[in-house]
C-alpha cells in the first residue's frame, strides 16, 4: 500500500501542494484529479523522489521512502509514466522496454519486452526509434517500460492523453487487469470517462489542497468539485 | 599570469602582502567583470557562452584598431563597449543561439566553442599573430600611493569598473521594466511570454550585454597583459571558475569568486617558489572551478526536457562484422598504394581517429561532452613511452589514462550537464600545465620520445596495425552499444529522470564509460606518439582537444564513419594551407568554427544526417490522435466528469 501523508511543496511563494495525505491500495485504481496546476505532478515527483518535499512523508508498506533516491523508490516497487514524456528518445521502442526488463533482472528480458509490447499494442513497432513516435504511441511505450519492472505501485500521469478511443478503452482494460493482478494504480488523468470507468476512489486536488475525495460519482457531484472546474457563476447558473 | 606591473621587489613583508593582494584583487575585478557577463548571457538564454572571452579578445582587438587609426582613447573606448560589443552580441544571438532552443548539449557547447575557435581565426587572420602589439593602459604614467602600495590610475579605473557595472546591472534588474522582464523571462520563459514579455528580445538584450562586459574586461585586461589573441581568449577562461562560483545564476558570488581568484593567484605568484609548483598560479583558478563544481549542491533530476532526436540506426552484429572486413580489406589496399611520403600523415588521422573514436560512447552516446579527451591520449603516450614499446607498454597505455579517467569520474559522479563538461576542462586545463608542461614528465623542451608498439618499425606496417587497431576498436564500441552497457549509457544521455525511474544507478555506468573512453583515447595517443617518434607539450593543448571534438561533432560523433571522416578532416585541411596564403594558418579553425556553429541545423552532424533513415521518420501514425492534456480546459474535464 503507497501512503502519502501531509505532504507540502512549496516553489518560492508557490504552494504548490499543502498537506496533502492519500492512500493507494493494492488491487484498485485509485484516481488523482484536479484542473491544470493543481499538484498532481509535482506529487507524482514527491513519491518517486525527484521533489523533495518540505513536509510530510512518503510510505510503500513499512517502509519510510521519504528520503530514499528516486533509483531506490524504483528498485522497492515503485513505477511511473510521466506527463512530459521521458521515452529514451535514441533507442529502439523494444530496447526501451528491454532495458527496464533487464533493469529488474526479469529471467527472460528480451521474452519479457516482446510480451509487454504486445500487451500494449506496440508490437509491430518494436524496431522503431522512441524518438519519432506519436504522442499516444510514445505514452503507451512509458507504460510498457514502467510495467517491465513489475511495480507494485504504477504512477500513470495522463496515460491516455494522446490516444484514440478505441485505445483508451483498452488502457482501461489493461488498468483493470493490472489491479486483478495486485497491482495498486495511482491515475492523473483528464480524461473523466476513463476515469469513472477504471477508478474505484479518486482524490480532487486544487490549488495544491484536497478538495475532496470519494467514488467518482460521489467526486463529480460535489459541488466544490464542480465550482473549482468551472466556477461559482456557471454552476449556479 | 606574468603581468606588466609585477610585484614590487624587496619589500618588507607586509607591504608586500598588501601590494599581492591588491594586484590580486585588480585581476579579481576584471574576472568578476567576464563572469558577469557569462552570468547574463547564461541566464537569459540558457546557454553557456564558450566564446565570451573570445569577444572580449575581438573588442580588445578592434579597439587597439581604432586607437591605431587616430580615435581618441574615450570614444574609441565608448564606440568598442557600447556600440560594436553589443552589435556582436545581438548578431550572434539572432544568428546562431536563437536556433539553438531544443538542442543537446553537445550541440549548444560546440556551437559556442566553435564560435571561439571562429573569432579566434578571424582575428589571427586579420591581425597577424606573430606581430607584437601593446595597448597601453588608460591614463599612462599616472599612479597614487596607498599605504606602501602603489596603485595605477588604469588599475583603479578596473576596480572603479568592478564596483560600478554590477551595482547598474542590479538596479537595472530591479529598477527598469526591461530588467524585470528579463528577470521574469530567466525565471519562466513560457510565462514571461504570456504576460506580454518577448523572450527573443529580452535574450538578444541578455548576448547584447553580455558582450559588452565581455568587451570591457577584454580592453582592461589586455591592458594588463598582452594584446595576443590566444592569451586573451583563455585566460577569460578563468572567469568560469567565477561564474561558477556563483553556479552560474548568482551575481554577488560570482563577483566574490573573481575577486578570490584574483588574490589567490597573485599570492600563488608572489610566494609559490618550489619548482615543480610553478604552474600553481594558473592551476588554482581551474582548482577553484573544480571544487566549485564538487560542493555545489547536486542539481535536481529535471523532467519535460527531452529534445526531439532521431539518432543513426545501430548496425547489426552480423552487419558490423562484414563492415569490418570489408574495411580492413578495402584499407589494406589503400595502405599497399599510398605513396612513401604520405604515409606519415595518413598514420597520424588513423591514431587521431582512434581518439576521436573515444568520444562515441562518452558524447555520442552518453551524452557527457568530455573537453579533456587529449588529456588522456597524452597519459597514454606518456605511459607507453615509461613502459616500453612492448605489450606490457600496449597494456600501460590503455590502463593509465582508463584508471585516471575513473578517478576523474568518481568525484564527477554526481555532475551533469554542462557542469560535468566544465569539470573536464577544469581538469584538461590543469593537466596542460602541470603535466605535459612539467620537465620531468616530458623529459625536455625537446619532448618525450615514445617507442612505436610491438617493434613496427616499418612505416607501410605500422599503418596497417594502427588501421587494424581502429577497425577493432570500432567494432568493439558497437558491440558495446548493443549491449546492456550500451543501452543504459544512451538511456541515460537521453533521460537521466527516466534512468532513475526504472531504478537504474548510474555511478557504475558513468564510472565504466569513463575508463573506457579514456583507456581508448589512451591507446590511441600511444599509437599517435608512436607515429611521431617524440610528443611534446602542444600536442595535448586544451584547444587542439577543443578542435577534435567539435571536429567529431561536426561530422557526427554518434556514428563511426562520422569520427573517421572527422580525422581524415583533420589530416587534410592542413595540408590546404600551402595554397591559401596568410588564410592558410588559421583555415583549420575557420572551417572547423563554420562546421560547428552550422550545428544548429542538423544536430546528428554531416554524417548522422546523412545516415539517418527517412524510413524512421514514416511511422504509422494512430488515427485522430486526441489533443494533448495541457490543452484540456476545466470545462472539459467537467463536461467529462458529467458524462
Amino acid at each position: 500500500m503507497l501512503k502519502v501523508e501531509e505532504v507540502s511543496v512549496r516553489f518560492g511563494g508557490v504552494q504548490a501542494v499543502a498537506g496533502m495525505s492519500l492512500e493507494a491500495p493494492p488491487g484498485r485504481v485509485t484516481g488523482l484529479i484536479g484542473p491544470n496546476g493543481a499538484g498532481k505532478t509535482t506529487l507524482f515527483n514527491v513519491i518517486t523522489g525527484l521533489q523533495k518535499p518540505n513536509t510530510g512523508r512518503v510510505l510503500l508498506g513499512d517502509r519510510d521512502l521519504t528520503k530514499a533516491s528516486t533509483a531506490k523508490r524504483a528498485r522497492a516497487g515503485v513505477g511511473r509514466t510521466f506527463q512530459r514524456l521521458e521515452v529514451f528518445g535514441s533507442l529502439t521502442v523494444y530496447d526501451n522496454v528491454l532495458l527496464a526488463a533487464e533493469l529488474a533482472h526479469v529471467k527472460n528480458p528480451s521474452a519479457a519486452a516482446h510480451q509487454l509490447l504486445e500487451r500494449v499494442g506496440l508490437g509491430g513497432f518494436a524496431a522503431q526509434q522512441a524518438g519519432v513516435l506519436p504522442t499516444g504511441m510514445a505514452r503507451l511505450l512509458e507504460l510498457a517500460r514502467a510495467l517491465a519492472g513489475n511495480p507494485s505501485v504504477l504512477l500513470l500521469d495522463e496515460p491516455g492523453s494522446g490516444l484514440t478511443e478505441a485505445e483508451c478503452k483498452a488502457l482501461g482494460d489493461l488498468l483493470l487487469s493490472l489491479t486483478a493482478d495486485g497491482t495498486a494504480v495511482l491515475l492523473v488523468e483528464h480524461d473523466m470517462e476513463l476515469v469513472m470507468r477504471v477508478c474505484q476512489h479518486v482524490y480532487v486536488l486544487d490549488f495544491g489542497q484536497l478538495l475532496a475525495e470519494g467514488s467518482p460519482a460521489e467526486v463529480s457531484a460535489n459541488p466544490a468539485v464542480q465550482i473549482a472546474y468551472l466556477g461559482a457563476e456557471e454552476v449556479s447558473a | 599570469m606574468a603581468h606588466r606591473n609585477d610585484t614590487p621587489q624587496r619589500m618588507d613583508p607586509v607591504s608586500t602582502l598588501l601590494a599581492l593582494t591588491v594586484t590580486g584583487l585588480v585581476t579579481g575585478c576584471i574576472y568578476a567583470l567576464t563572469a558577469s557577463g557569462l552570468v547574463v548571457t547564461y541566464t537569459t538564454s540558457g546557454i553557456f557562452n564558450f566564446a565570451h572571452g573570445a569577444v572580449g579578445m575581438l573588442a580588445a582587438f578592434g579597439y587597439w584598431q581604432l586607437l591605431e587609426k587616430g580615435m581618441p582613447t574615450l570614444p574609441a573606448f565608448l564606440l568598442t563597449v557600447l556600440v560594436l560589443a553589443p552589435l556582436l552580441g545581438i548578431v550572434i544571438e539572432r544568428v546562431l543561439i536563437r536556433r539553438l532552443g531544443n538542442a543537446t548539449l553537445e550541440v549548444t557547447l560546440t556551437v559556442t566553442m566553435g564560435l571561439l575557435l571562429l573569432l579566434l581565426a578571424i582575428a589571427n587572420t586579420v591581425w597577424d599573430a606573430t606581430t607584437p602589439r601593446v595597448l597601453q593602459p588608460f591614463f599612462v604614467g599616472k599612479q597614487v600611493t596607498v599605504a606602501t602600495v602603489v596603485l595605477t590610475y588604469h588599475q583603479l579605473l578596473i576596480i572603479a569598473a568592478a564596483i560600478t557595472v554590477p551595482l547598474a546591472l542590479w538596479a537595472f534588474l530591479r529598477m527598469t521594466r526591461t530588467g524585470i522582464a528579463m528577470r521574469a523571462v530567466v525565471d519562466d520563459r513560457e510565462l514571461a511570454a504570456l504576460a506580454g514579455a518577448s523572450p527573443t528580445r529580452i535574450g538578444q538584450l541578455g548576448w547584447g550585454i553580455g558582450s559588452s562586459l565581455a568587451a570591457v574586461a577584454g580592453i582592461l585586461l589586455a591592458a594588463q597583459v598582452e594584446l595576443n589573441a590566444t592569451t586573451l581568449t583563455l585566460l577569460v577562461i578563468n572567469g568560469y571558475a567565477a561564474a561558477v562560483v556563483g553556479r552560474l545564476t548568482s551575481l554577488p558570488l560570482t563577483i566574490t569568486g573573481g575577486l578570490v581568484l584574483g588574490v589567490l593567484q597573485s599570492l600563488a605568484l608572489g610566494y609559490v617558489t618550489i619548482s615543480w609548483l610553478n604552474q600553481v598560479q594558473v592551476i588554482i583558478p581551474m582548482l577553484i572551478l573544480f571544487v566549485a563544481l564538487l560542493i555545489a549542491p547536486p542539481t535536481r533530476l529535471r523532467v519535460g526536457q527531452l529534445a526531439p532526436l532521431v539518432a543513426p540506426r545501430v548496425p547489426s552484429s552480423r552487419r558490423s562484422l562484414g563492415s569490418t572486413g570489408a574495411f580492413l580489406v578495402l584499407a589494406a589496399g589503400i595502405v599497399a598504394i599510398i605513396p612513401s611520403g604520405q604515409l606519415g600523415n595518413v598514420t597520424h588521422g588513423a591514431a587521431v581517429a582512434i581518439i576521436l573514436l573515444s568520444l562515441v560512447p562518452m558524447v555520442g552516446y552518453g551524452g557527457m561532452v568530455s573537453l579533456c579527451q587529449l588529456t588522456f591520449a597524452g597519459i597514454g603516450a606518456v605511459a607507453m613511452a615509461k613502459v616500453g614499446g612492448g605489450p606490457l607498454g600496449l597494456v600501460a597505455a590503455v590502463l593509465a589514462p582508463a584508471a585516471v579517467g575513473a578517478l576523474l569520474a568518481l568525484p564527477t559522479l554526481r555532475l551533469r550537464g554542462l557542469y560535468l563538461s566544465l569539470a573536464t576542462l577544469a581538469f584538461g586545463y590543469a593537466m596542460d600545465n602541470a603535466f605535459f608542461q612539467n620537465a620531468s614528465v616530458m623529459t625536455n623542451n625537446l619532448g618525450l620520445p615514445v617507442p612505436r608498439p610491438l617493434g613496427l618499425d616499418n612505416d607501410r606496417g605500422y599503418l596497417l596495425f594502427v588501421v587494424a587497431v581502429f577497425a577493432a576498436c570500432a567494432f568493439g564500441v558497437l558491440a558495446m552499444r548493443r549491449s546492456t552497457l550500451g543501452r543504459r549509457l544512451v538511456a541515460l544521455g537521453d533521460s537521466p529522470a527516466g534512468c532513475a525511474t526504472l531504478g537504474m544507478g548510474i555511478h557504475v555506468t558513468k564510472l565504466v564509460v569513463f575508463a573506457l573512453s579514456a583507456g581508448l583515447a589512451g591507446l590511441g595517443g600511444a599509437l599517435l606518439g608512436g607515429q611521431q617518434s617524440v610528443v611534446g607539450q602542444s600536442d595535448f593543448a586544451l584547444l587542439l582537444s577543443l578542435t577534435l571534438l567539435l571536429m567529431a561533432v561536426v561530422w557526427g560523433v554518434r556514428t563511426i564513419s562520422g569520427v573517421f571522416i572527422a580525422a581524415l578532416a583533420f589530416e587534410l585541411i592542413p595540408q590546404l594551407n600551402g595554397h591559401l596564403g596568410p588564410v592558410g594558418d588559421s583555415v583549420l579553425s575557420l572551417l572547423v568554427g563554420l562546421g560547428a556553429v552550422g550545428l544548429g541545423r542538423s544536430q546528428n552532424g554531416i554524417v548522422g544526417a546523412v545516415l539517418s533513415s527517412p524510413g524512421l521518420r514514416r511511422l504509422p501514425s494512430l488515427p485522430h490522435p486526441r489533443s494533448h492534456s495541457d490543452d484540456v480546459s476545466r470545462e472539459e474535464v467537467l463536461t467529462g466528469a458529467q458524462g
